[in-house]
């Protein structure tokens, strides 16, 4: 698989990031050789093997249904660079 | 040519949890904004996931209650998109590996028949906060959209079904099922009004009898039961008149416009939506053990089906009366309650499913205001004789809104129903006395006919003993005494 021109824009713009037109030969030119480098793992049989979703053999421990997170608004709203009457302000978004 | 429509459904059922899929946050609706987003709720850097246990009880006892294969082994994953009410910049959601399978969800249709609809899977997921649009925030001469995360986290179980339904009626059995099932399992409020049952519907036409799907689209985040019918019958329609045409179908989202009831397209994006899913790094799989399994299998309630069954056999009842007394699960308690304590399961079901129901319809309550035992008592003083039928509908209002028993009801009115026969003779030869026309009338007529027009010489009585005599009682000494004339 090569990263091409349209491939790095399209993910970019799914990414909400921005590559100026100088550097977007060589980011794909970089993932280009990663993609090489992890194809090497599609030459591996895993014929009957499971799929790993994480590298830890462990399981998830589970929480109990318990309400244990104080209100902490007032906090957690300084950190936002808009907020009023206790709402986050952003951008108009019409969908 | 005739045209069939095909309905599948994507449930979105909020879960009766207390706190959060992966916070310890509150979940009570209608709380003061962003007063239960807590900092995982909100992504900040360093916090850590951790699922709620509780989240899968419920999923559990759902996919039990609808005979589904329970997946031991499920996986969580990321899916990728920006928006404001979704501050880790993806949902935490199952793919491939969802907490349940497949399974078969048996709707009734409102001619009683039942249809089998195949449940393709049902999968864990979190909510999203909630955007609001129309605000008069401003800043810096833009328009503001404003967001409230309290629901952000709130668990999900998305319930998929298979393109199985054929109609907007069928769609709507289907997920008044849903509905059902959820609050008989205690899995979630249902409460469409404050969004906690939402449903996607994805909709197509094909001429009958050909096996091809037709394109579809998919009407997003219709809240209730009258908009699912409509919703899709207008989106049948304008498909079949667009392929009669000559057209071509786009497979799209769109919006249900309730107010001109039409569907019209969400602005498609330059770029199709790519949700780049892959398994959260930050959290493990979850295995859930045969014995926690079978301990959900033990907290399953009675159904609502097989409670229909049983109360069809055991208490004689028609099927319409038991659906309807089984289509809420307090409902079918409190049936059961009085059906025990009146020895009486048909008077009681008479009682419930009307009196009792047309004053709740009035009340705008879906549960019995009146105690099992006031309406026991009541029950029992109709079938005894202490009053009459018409007595104890007027008892049986006043109980909706007080707690008194229906014998202090009784003593505290004089309601006692007059049996009493030298009272009622009285009353009897007064209404004879005060009629002569239609006592000359009746004694001329036929015998068939005398047995109709009785009712009006007992209503002259019952009205003279202002309800309180016994219709029985009258009845029996008025035909005795008209026809001793004859």
């Amino acid at each position: 698989m090569t990263v091409n021109r349209q491939t790095i824009e399209e993910l970019a713009e799914l990414a909400k990031i921005s590559i100026s037109e100088t550097t977007i030969d060589g980011v794909s030119g970089h993932l280009d050789d990663m993609l090489q480098l992890l194809g090497q793992l599609q030459t591996i049989n895993t014929e009957g093997i499971q799929p790993m979703a994480h590298p830890l053999e462990t399981q998830q421990l589970l929480r109990s249904d318990i309400v244990a997170e104080p209100n902490n608004r007032e906090a957690l709203l300084a950190t936002a660079p808009l907020t009023a009457e206790g709402l986050f302000l952003v951008p108009k978004v019409i969908d | 040519m005739e045209w069939e429509i095909v309905v599948g459904l994507e449930v979105h059922l909020q879960l009766a949890t207390k706190s959060k899929l992966f916070s310890g946050a509150s979940t009570t609706f209608g709380a003061v904004p962003n007063t239960q987003a807590c900092a995982i709720d909100l992504a900040m850097p360093g916090t850590l996931p951790t699922p709620n246990e509780a989240a899968f009880r419920l999923a559990v006892l759902f996919g039990l209650a609808v005979n589904a294969k329970i997946n031991q082994h499920s996986v969580f994953e990321r899916k990728n998109y920006f928006y404001p009410d979704l501050p880790k910049g993806y949902q935490l959601t199952q793919l491939e590996h969802p907490i349940i399978g497949a399974g078969i969800i048996d709707i009734t249709l409102p001619d009683g028949t039942s249809k089998p609809i195949r449940l393709h899977h049902a999968h864990l997921e979190e909510d999203a906060g909630k955007s609001l649009h129309e605000t008069s925030f401003t800043a810096s001469g833009r328009e503001m959209s404003a967001i409230d995360l309290n629901r952000a986290g709130t668990p999900l179980l998305e319930i998929v079904s298979e393109p199985d339904m054929r109609s907007a009626a069928e769609a709507v059995a289907y997920l008044k099922k849903i509905h059902i099932l959820a609050k008989y399992l205690g899995i979630s409020d249902g409460d469409m009004s404050q969004g906690s049952l939402r449903c996607d519907a994805n909709i197509s036409v094909r001429i009958k009898g050909e096996q091809q799907l037709g394109t579809r689209t998919e009407i997003k985040n219709i809240n209730s039961f009258r908009f699912v019918a409509k919703a899709i019958n207008v989106e049948a329609r304008r498909q079949i008149d667009l392929l009669e045409d000559g057209g071509t179908l786009v497979q799209e989202t769109r919006l249900y416009d309730a107010d001109k009831n039409e569907t019209r397209s969400m602005r498609t994006k330059e770029v199709a939506n790519d949700y780049r899913y892959f398994p959260c790094p930050d959290l493990l799989p979850v295995e859930l053990s045969d014995e926690y399994i079978a301990a959900r299998q033990r907290e399953l309630p009675e159904l609502p089906d097989a409670r229909r069954t049983r109360f069809e056999s055991s208490y004689q009842l028609s099927t319409k009366d038991a659906t309807q007394l089984t289509g809420e699960r307090t409902t079918a308690e409190y049936f059961e309650s009085v059906a025990k304590q009146t020895g009486e399961p048909k008077l009681a079901a008479n009682w419930i499913t009307g009196e009792l129901a047309a004053l709740q319809n009035r009340a705008e309550v879906s549960v019995p205001q009146v105690t099992v035992e006031q309406l026991t008592g009541l029950i029992l003083r109709v079938k005894d004789g202490t009053i009459s039928g018409k007595i104890a509908k007027q008892l049986l209002a006043q109980m909706m809104d007080g707690n008194d028993d229906v014998d202090t009801l009784i003593a505290a009115q004089g309601l006692k129903q007059v049996s009493d026969s030298d009272a009622i003779e009285k009353l009897v030869d007064e209404v004879i006395a005060a009629n002569s026309t239609q006592v000359e009338n009746y004694l001329r007529a036929d015998e068939a006919k005398r047995a109709k027009m009785a009712g009006f010489f007992v209503g002259q009585v019952i009205k003279a003993s202002r309800g309180q005599g016994n219709p029985k009682i009258i009845g029996q000494m008025l035909k005795q005494k008209l026809n001793a004339r004859l």
